[in-house]
């Protein structure tokens, strides 16, 4: 398999080694490691994964400075050609602060961090990251955030349901967001934030293995299409 | 010059903070305390040369998320 992911490291990302692991693990190949100062990512990248962790220290707004990085102007390129960016936690965070996802992640409800595994449920089993799930389904994938508390207006809410790029909802209260929502999708389903951790559930040793899933629907459709 | 930039949450929008804060005023025995609100200010030394268009720019593009915050501008004449 010619599978090319690559894994973008910033100031204080902590989870880039995590998600390179999951992708090698489900590629077989090991993942490219991009740097936030890269002047552009590398050729032909079939799949694009922002990590968790605490960018930049979360300095003004989470995401906010790592969605202005260098490298990122690259990536924003890359997903509007139609290259698959998985973004999780501080991953989704950079891609509501750049403007590739709708809407904003806050403070979680309770003021507390939460570090725990939830119940997530399947929303979406159509897109090319949820596609070995099925709808209804509940996972077992582990949450670390702060700032996980989505929101966006009521019209986008209504506009992100209505269109079926829910992807992800909480199955229990978890940080007080709209809708419970979890993950969202961009208009053309190429692009998925999710603030659970996948990457962090993909062996039984981990606790969980229904991460493992969105790295295997992903990977499989890139190398079928 | 310097110049001040009050970053606000856009009214609607929770704001986890401020109740935080809130209830904290309300433990400390204060009273008549409606509603709290926690913002940002930004201090940023310009040259006279910036433009409000400039400064404009500046909120809309990083100092301020416009999904959930509001954003005013002050020049301030030391």
């Amino acid at each position: 398999m010619s599978f090319r992911g690559a894994v973008v490291t910033f100031p204080g990302s902590n989870c880039d080694r995590d998600m390179a692991v999951a992708l090698e693990a489900v590629s077989g190949v090991p993942a490219i490691r991009v740097w936030h100062g890269d002047a552009e990512l590398p050729a032909n990248l079939d799949f694009i994964a922002l990590p968790g962790g605490f960018s930049y220290g979360d300095y003004l707004r989470s995401g906010a400075m790592a969605a202005r990085s260098t490298v990122m102007q690259s990536v924003i390129e890359a997903a509007r050609r139609g290259v698959p960016v998985l973004g999780v936690c501080n991953g989704f965070q950079v891609l509501t602060e750049a403007g590739l996802l709708p809407g904003a992640l806050m403070r979680n409800a309770s003021q507390h961090f939460i570090c725990r595994n939830v119940k997530l449920k399947v929303e979406n089993s159509q897109s090319l990251f949820t596609a070995g799930y099925s709808a209804g389904q509940i996972l077992n994938i582990p949450v670390a955030h702060h700032d996980g508390n989505y929101f966006a207006d009521d019209a986008t809410l209504d506009r992100l349901e209505g269109e079926g790029r829910v992807a992800f909802r909480y199955a229990e209260t978890v940080n007080g967001s709209a809708r419970d929502i979890a993950g969202v999708l961009n208009e053309a389903g190429n692009v998925l934030g999710m603030m659970p951790h996948p990457e962090r559930a993909i062996e039984e040793a981990l606790g969980s293995s229904d991460g493992r899933a969105l790295f295997e629907s992903a990977i499989r459709s890139l190398v079928e299409a | 010059m310097k110049v001040r930039i009050h970053v606000s949450l856009k009214p609607g929008v929770l704001d986890p903070q401020g109740r935080a804060i809130h209830h904290a005023l309300e433990g400390l025995g204060f009273e008549g305390v409606n509603d709290v609100r926690a913002g940002r200010e930004i201090e940023l030394d310009v040259d006279d040369s910036v433009s409000d268009e400039a400064l404009d720019a500046m909120c809309k593009q990083l100092l301020a998320n416009m999904v959930i915050e509001n954003y005013r501008i002050e020049r301030v004449t030391a």
